[in-house]
């Protein structure tokens, strides 16, 4: 597993990097923000930091059914394709601002849209 | 239905209730504080069932691998059989030194009868009569201050453990502390990072021991503390952060905002999170300690964060009043 993209992004370190950047992003996206009004910064901070590990391809768990039910409540509030374009386009601009190469942005991006369905409930 | 057992009794959870809410609502004898997952104070053991991530995820892993929760912030999807913590924390003795008002807040000394091992930042639960708890910051540096542990206590309307402390409790009198908890400390070994320090009402006590903590351990670095009351009476330690900055005028930088009509000309008018933001927009490679009124806390931490401050950096001690 050498060279996956996980270890090629430059595994945890990678992700530590990014969820700050990422996550300063998502607040100050007028579109998506009002999601993450009174939501306790430390437990927010831990969710990006498992979505990024998702997104970079690292060691999870999560399932189909995990995604759907931890934002059923969110889509309840309207979620839509939207807000999670912006949130693709977030994630993009994150790696972006890492200088991340282009065609490594892209496998993220692919990794993160395959959740579109279930994140969406749909 | 959920359930819980305690003490060999089943007992069904009420819509929304937490275990602590349906503990109490049975008549157990149960200590608790804050009810809001952040002192400890009601802390047990899951025996059996899952008490789920929300009311674990602040514990060490430690207290974790031992089945340990928060009842007070506790919304089981499961049963659960509950059980005391058997090693809680240790209730110490201390004697009063001194009590020292300063307008509403009263500057409370207490000398532990043996050494306990603290930092300026952290906080202790204070057991007050009839067993009632409230967790107070320190705002004392043990070497610089014989191991006294500093307290300020904000008098409130209602507050029955403050005006106990107001106005029963004599100097020279024993008063049990537990603890000390938190990690709201200064954080060693980075002397030149600049610090921001926003506080209101008695979050002074925090920085006020942050501060001195800071300097005691040779800190170089800028450090601006923005202290934030409704009127000029509240700024508690006017003088002293005045004297303080004097002797390093090149350093310290004490910013006093008074946010009610009457504002005095050494007074910025506005909230003291305002002001610290509208002189310091960008917070990339700051560390930043924020204290006092919970809502203050919250959207502060956002904003010092999307101006640039890192998560780790930014340092809180939100107390939630107790119901």
């Amino acid at each position: 597993m050498a060279d996956s993209l996980y270890n090629r992004l430059g595994g945890e370190a990678a992700v530590n990097a990014a969820v700050d950047i990422f996550y300063r992003k998502v607040l100050a996206d007028k579109r998506i923000s009002h999601f993450f009004d009174n939501v306790d910064m430390s437990r927010q901070a831990a969710k990006q930091k498992a979505f990024l590990t998702v997104a970079f391809g690292g060691p999870n768990n999560y399932s189909g059914q995990d995604m759907r039910k931890g934002h059923a409540h969110l889509v309840s509030r309207g979620l839509n394709d939207g807000h999670f374009d912006a949130v693709m386009e977030n994630l993009a601009a994150t790696l972006q601002e890492l200088s991340v190469p282009p065609e490594m942005i892209a496998e993220c991006a692919a990794i993160a849209e395959s959740t579109r369905s279930d994140v969406l409930c749909r | 239905m959920t359930r819980i057992t305690w003490q060999g009794q089943r007992y069904e959870l009420q819509e929304g209730e937490t275990v602590l809410e349906a503990l109490l609502r049975i008549g157990a004898s149960v200590p608790y504080s804050c009810r809001s997952g952040v002192c400890q104070t009601c802390m047990m053991r899951a025996v059996a069932g899952d008490p789920g991530e929300a009311s674990r995820h602040r514990l060490s892993e430690e207290q974790r691998a031992r089945g340990a929760f928060l009842p007070c912030i506790c919304h089981p999807q499961t049963d659960l059989e509950l059980a005391p913590m058997q090693d809680e924390l240790p209730i110490m003795a201390t004697t009063v030194v001194s009590k020292t008002p300063l307008g509403d807040v009263l500057r409370l000394r207490l000398a532990p009868r043996k050494p306990i091992s603290f930092r300026a930042g952290q906080f202790i639960n204070v057991h007050a009569e009839d067993g009632v708890v409230r967790s107070y910051s320190i705002a004392s540096v043990p070497t610089l201050d014989d191991g006294v542990l500093e307290l300020h206590v904000r008098r409130l309307p209602d507050g029955r453990v403050s005006t106990w402390l107001h106005e029963v409790l004599r100097e020279g009198d024993e008063l049990c502390v537990q603890g000390p908890l938190g990690e709201c400390c200064y954080v060693l070994g980075e002397t030149q990072r600049p610090l921001l320090l926003i506080g209101t009402g008695s979050g002074l006590a925090p920085l006020w021991g942050i501060l001195r903590d800071a300097l005691h351990n040779g800190h170089t670095g800028p450090i601006y503390l923005y202290h934030g009351s409704r009127d000029a009476e509240g700024l508690y330690l006017h003088d002293e952060l005045c004297a303080l900055e004097a002797m390093r005028p090149e350093q310290f930088h004490y910013i006093p905002c008074v946010s009610g009509p009457n504002v005095s000309p050494d007074c910025r008018s506005g909230r003291a999170s305002d002001a610290a933001l509208a002189d310091h927009s960008k917070l990339t490679g700051w560390r930043v300690y924020v204290c006092g009124h919970p809502q203050m806390v919250e959207e502060t931490r956002r904003s010092v964060f999307l101006a640039g401050a890192r998560i780790a950096d930014i340092h809180t001690d939100a107390f939630t009043l107790s119901r």
